[in-house]
């Protein structure tokens, strides 16, 4: 009710967003957060960058370095390419599904604050004594060894995050199990709600080997234990196992959102349906089974013996196979097709072969006798830059691009964005592409320098130089999204004009119940079937009827600011006495909020006929 | 005509030259595999690559036909196709067969590189046949015990030429990673169990590297990591041998010839030798050895495994440690010394030499 579009002052619009329970205010937060740690990251990203541009270079100390590239690995993927997807997962995937919301909007809330409280908890580490620096694996010997409570910040904060992740991830398959629209079967259901489906499930099964591993280590660090204390019987190989259960999945978990949003985009610009979607499908679903049997391929050269080696080495050639089904049929969903160039169309057609060279590097790879030569050098570092930033970081500045009218009713300068694009893609590819080859001549990863006269000095150098091409390309996305939203100029529900899902049948943004009636889906690609039967829009599934939405609440926030502050407690127990009572404090008020909202009914409100009838004429107006 | 001849060798050796500038340097590069491992693998990598660019080039043709065939030309509706079995069943296939013909390779160079058979021969007196060498990974440095020889060494690995060379491989700190780029890929030193592998130096890639190819860590160990740096001499058999025989009898710290390396030997008595041994039996217990075995240093070509090894450098090595590598385990753990005594320690340690 607070929602339409009347103008507000900042505090109302403010407290709007930090009760707020609406997937599309949610899906905007994640962008928001995603996007801030993404520049962060990226400025992380620029630092690594410039100190290794010159052989000896001083610009940032070898400790430094160390906490740098940590960050870099540990924000880039949990705090920037995972909400990011999380947004458009939520700003999306409901409309595609034809719901008014997902399944619980008020754990929808409260994954995102756990998020967001988790990762300014990590980053805090930067002005707290140092950042952690251990790699983004966080190894267990060189963990424990690390001193100070850089890698304390790491346990705890993505302990909090990590919680949010997998109640997000619970959230939406619960949503795509239950709230499809009348006539949306599974094999109806967007590819991009397909791979949110199967990232959740991966979601569901690899975070908690991640929560296992951090929790011990985090017990092993703060609370005496011995897990991983070689000396004392524990195991530093559990941790690596542990750590890449989760982490193998992870890859999937970012990259099958990414395929989602360029399986959409595709189709949309080639006016063209998907071709062979259900080998689509089918090929989605064994990516993500299979992403569960090959995380050895990260650790062989730890010494787990041939038969290991050799069966994950197969295994993970066997993945190559559902993704080759997938390139070619983009690739043929476009031959045939009548292709319109729009920007996000140019990152869809960069993404594949940038993609198809991040995959065949992976087919090397996983050749486990030569990866014994690979395995933590540059050329690693280039194959998984191909793979998520060629996939899931284009996929993000696609679906930007894309889904921009949808979320705010306004378009992304085109020309500025095919700028980004030219920018980022040259830029991209100056950077990681040579790194393959300095990986081969010798060059281990994670090196805060390298020592003149090994022959390592011209590539690094034209490596930095494409580095900042890409931060020119994302000052120049910024700069656009700002021009657009002073701009301010409205399009219609579908802006795009080759719309062939339900997101594109209503108007941008949608309004905050999404769909008066719900819809009734005759098939794939929805509303393309309604359009090339002369109608313009949905047919409704149901009469015009009172709508029941939720309340916003101010919970989540609080709840997540309590395991915040017990972070704290727990990390400077043994330093200082205010560490215990604090550490306590901050359960109570999680646990306080928890049973506020367990005894308190919230029964939520109704929004009448009449208002609908309404609210409809103001939609089409905005 | 002759003229067109020169010109063409010309073009021919820039040619080679780049070639040869793209696979890195000899001491150095993977591609340019100077031992049994390295080449298998190398050979690997050509078959994979191969593999590879065949499937690389086939998605570019049907790319390039894409974008230039189907771009927009009018407003028409193309014709919705859902699917084609044969297409599918043809692009499934095709990249099965392709993997199976990497697959059987892998495996079976897998196996062969995991094979140490070797190490479990022992005879009588419990040596093994085979050349052993036991690796002991260290913030930031490199141990090196030959078991059957009874010697230790540190940051050189000295080894014969053209036979092959197994490892036990450890680590006393945190994981390291023990990797020779141009002779065989890397494997762990972890610190929960040891690992063993084998790797065999090639003469003539020996000879190309200047006898003396790279080492490097290649897992995250701290600040140092980067600097980790070891060097590896390969020596034909017969110089290996003299070499652990003169090794072998070093029993007593040699005695310093000049008056200003006498001076450093004596410093070096006082200050530094709880930590550094300058004998090369490897009757003290690991636990005792804190730093780099000294007896041979002023044969080692770098200091600390990153400064070429003269004078200069190892006055810059004593004077502040910490510039050269950060966090290392050495700085502050000696007291002050004064330049003269730098100058005299610096004179012994470079006299430190078994090969003359
Ligand atoms: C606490 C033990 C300790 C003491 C005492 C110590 N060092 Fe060291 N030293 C080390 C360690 C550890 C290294 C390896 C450093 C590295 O490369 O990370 C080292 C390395 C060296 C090297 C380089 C070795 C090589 O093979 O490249 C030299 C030379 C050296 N020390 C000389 C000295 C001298 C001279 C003294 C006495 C003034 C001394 N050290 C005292 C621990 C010690
Ligand atoms: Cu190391």
């Amino acid at each position: 009710m607070s929602t339409n579009a009347q103008k507000k002052g900042f505090g109302a619009t403010l407290w709007d967003f930090l009760t707020t329970v609406d997937h599309k205010k949610i899906a905007i937060l994640y962008m928001i957060a995603g996007g801030f740690f993404f520049l962060v990251g990226g400025l992380e990203a620029m630092f690594i960058r410039i100190q290794l541009a010159v052989p000896n270079n001083d610009f940032v100390g070898a400790g430094l370095y160390n906490e740098i590239l940590t960050m870099h690995g540990t924000t880039m993927i949990f705090l920037a390419a995972m909400p990011l997807l999380f947004g458009f997962m939520n700003a999306v995937m409901p409309l595609q599904i034809g719901a008014r919301d997902v399944a619980f909007p008020f754990v929808n809330a409260l994954g995102f604050w756990l998020f967001f409280f988790g990762g300014v908890f990590l980053n805090l580490s930067w002005f707290l004594g140092g950042a952690p620096d251990a790699g983004w694996t966080s190894y267990a010997s060189l963990s424990l060894a690390s001193e100070g409570h850089g890698v304390d910040f790491y346990l705890l904060g993505l302990q909090i995050s990590g919680a949010g992740t997998l109640m997000g991830g619970i959230n939406f398959l619960v949503t795509i199990i239950n709230m499809r629209a009348p006539g949306m079967t599974y094999m109806r259901m967007p590819l991009f709600t397909w791979t949110t489906f199967v990232a959740s499930a991966l979601i569901l099964f690899a975070f908690p080997a991640l929560t296992v591993g951090i929790f011990l280590l985090m017990f092993d660090r703060l609370f005496g234990s011995n897990f991983f204390v070689t000396a004392a019987g524990g195991n530093t190989v559990i941790w690596e196992h542990l750590f890449w259960i989760f982490g193998h999945p992870e890859v999937y978990i970012l990259v099958l959102p990414a395929f989602g949003i360029f399986s959409e985009i595709i189709p949309v610009f080639s006016r063209k349906r998907l071709f062979g979607y259900s080998s689509m499908v089918f090929a989605t679903v064994l990516i993500g089974f299979l992403g569960f049997m090959v995380w050895a391929h990260h650790m062989f050269t730890v010494g787990l013996g041939p038969i290991a080696n050799a069966i994950f080495a197969v295994a993970t050639m066997a993945i190559a196979v559902p993704t080759g089904i997938k390139i070619f049929n983009w690739l043929f969903t476009m031959w045939g097709g009548s292709i319109k160039f729009t920007t996000p169309m140019h990152y869809a057609v960069a993404f594949i072969p940038t993609f198809l060279l991040g995959g065949v590097t992976g087919v090397m790879l996983a050749a486990a006798a030569a990866d014994y030569q690979y395995h933590d050098t540059y050329f690693v570092v280039a194959h998984f830059h191909y793979v998520i930033v060629g996939g899931v970081v284009f996929a993000v500045l696609a679906g930007t691009q894309f889904y921009w009218p949808k979320m705010f009713g306004t378009m992304l300068n085109e020309a500025l964005g095919k700028i980004t694009f030219w920018l980022f893609f040259i830029g991209f590819h100056l950077t990681f592409f040579i790194q393959h080859f300095l990986g081969l001549w010798g060059m281990p990863r994670r090196v805060f320098t390298f020592i003149e006269g090994q022959g390592f000095e011209t590539a690094n150098l034209v490596s930095t130089i494409g580095a900042f091409f890409m931060a020119v390309a994302t000052v120049v996305l910024l700069i656009n999204i700002i021009i657009t939203s002073i701009k301010n100029e409205k399009v219609g529900n579908d802006p795009w004009g080759d719309g062939r899902t339900l997101e594109w049948a209503i108007p941008s943004p949608p309004p905050f119940y999404n769909f008066k009636q719900l819809p009734l889906v005759r098939g794939l690609d929805p509303l393309w079937i309604e359009k090339m039967e002369g109608k313009k829009g949905m047919t409704p599934a149901e009469p015009l009827g009172d709508i029941h939405m939720p309340n916003n609440s101010f919970t989540p926030f609080v709840i997540s600011f309590g395991l915040f502050v017990a972070a704290f407690g727990a990390m400077y127990r043994l330093d200082y006495n205010w560490g215990l009572p604090v550490l306590i404090l901050g359960m109570a008020i999680t646990f306080g909020s928890m049973f506020y909202r367990s005894v308190k009914d919230d029964h939520g409100f109704h929004i009448h006929k009449e208002e609908l009838t309404d609210d409809n004429d103001k939609g089409v107006k905005a | 005509m002759k003229k067109l001849a020169k010109w063409r060798l010309f073009s021919l050796i820039t040619l080679m030259a780049l070639i040869l500038s793209g696979c890195g340097k000899p001491y150095l590069s993977t591609l340019q595999p100077a031992g049994e491992v390295a080449k298998s693998q190398f050979d690997l990598m050509v078959l994979s690559t191969l593999i590879m660019v065949g499937v690389i080039i086939i998605v570019t043709i049907i790319f390039l036909i894409v974008l230039f065939r189907f771009k927009r030309k009018d407003e028409s509706i193309p014709k919705q196709v859902e699917g084609s079995h044969k297409l599918e069943i043809i692009w499934t296939v095709i990249p099965i067969l392709l993997l199976l013909v990497l697959a059987v390779p892998t495996v079976l160079e897998t196996f062969k590189l995991a094979d140490v058979s070797a190490m479990d021969k022992k005879d009588e007196e419990g040596n093994t046949e085979a050349l052993v060498i036991n690796v002991r990974a260290n913030l930031y440095w490199w141990e090196f015990e030959y078991p059957n020889e009874k010697i230790v060494t540190s940051q050189e690995l000295v080894v014969p030429t053209d036979q092959k060379v197994y490892f036990n491989l450890k680590s006393s700190d945190v994981k390291h990673s023990f990797w020779i780029p141009a002779v065989g890929g890397k494997m762990d030193t972890n610190t929960d169990n040891i690992n063993k592998f084998w790797l065999e130096f090639d003469s003539k890639g020996a000879e190309a590297a200047g006898e003396l190819f790279y080492g490097k860590c290649a897992e995250l160990c701290g600040p140092s990591h980067a600097l980790m740096d070891f060097k590896v001499r390969a020596l034909p058999s017969d110089d290996f041998d003299q070499w652990v025989a003169t090794m072998q009898g070093i029993e007593e710290p040699v005695q310093a010839d000049t008056a200003k390396a006498q001076e450093g030997q004596e410093i070096f008595n006082n200050s530094c030798i709880v930590c550094h041994a300058v004998t090369p039996a490897n009757t003290t217990p690991e636990a005792a050895r804190q730093a780099p075995n000294l007896t041979n240093f002023g044969d080692r070509a770098y200091v600390a495994g990153i400064l070429e090894n003269n004078e200069d450098n190892i006055k810059k090595w004593l004077t502040d440690p910490e510039t050269v590598k950060p966090a290392n385990k050495m700085t502050d753990t000696y007291g002050d010394l004064t330049p003269e005594q730098i100058d005299a320690l610096a004179a012994y340690l470079s006299g430190l030499k078994v090969q003359k």
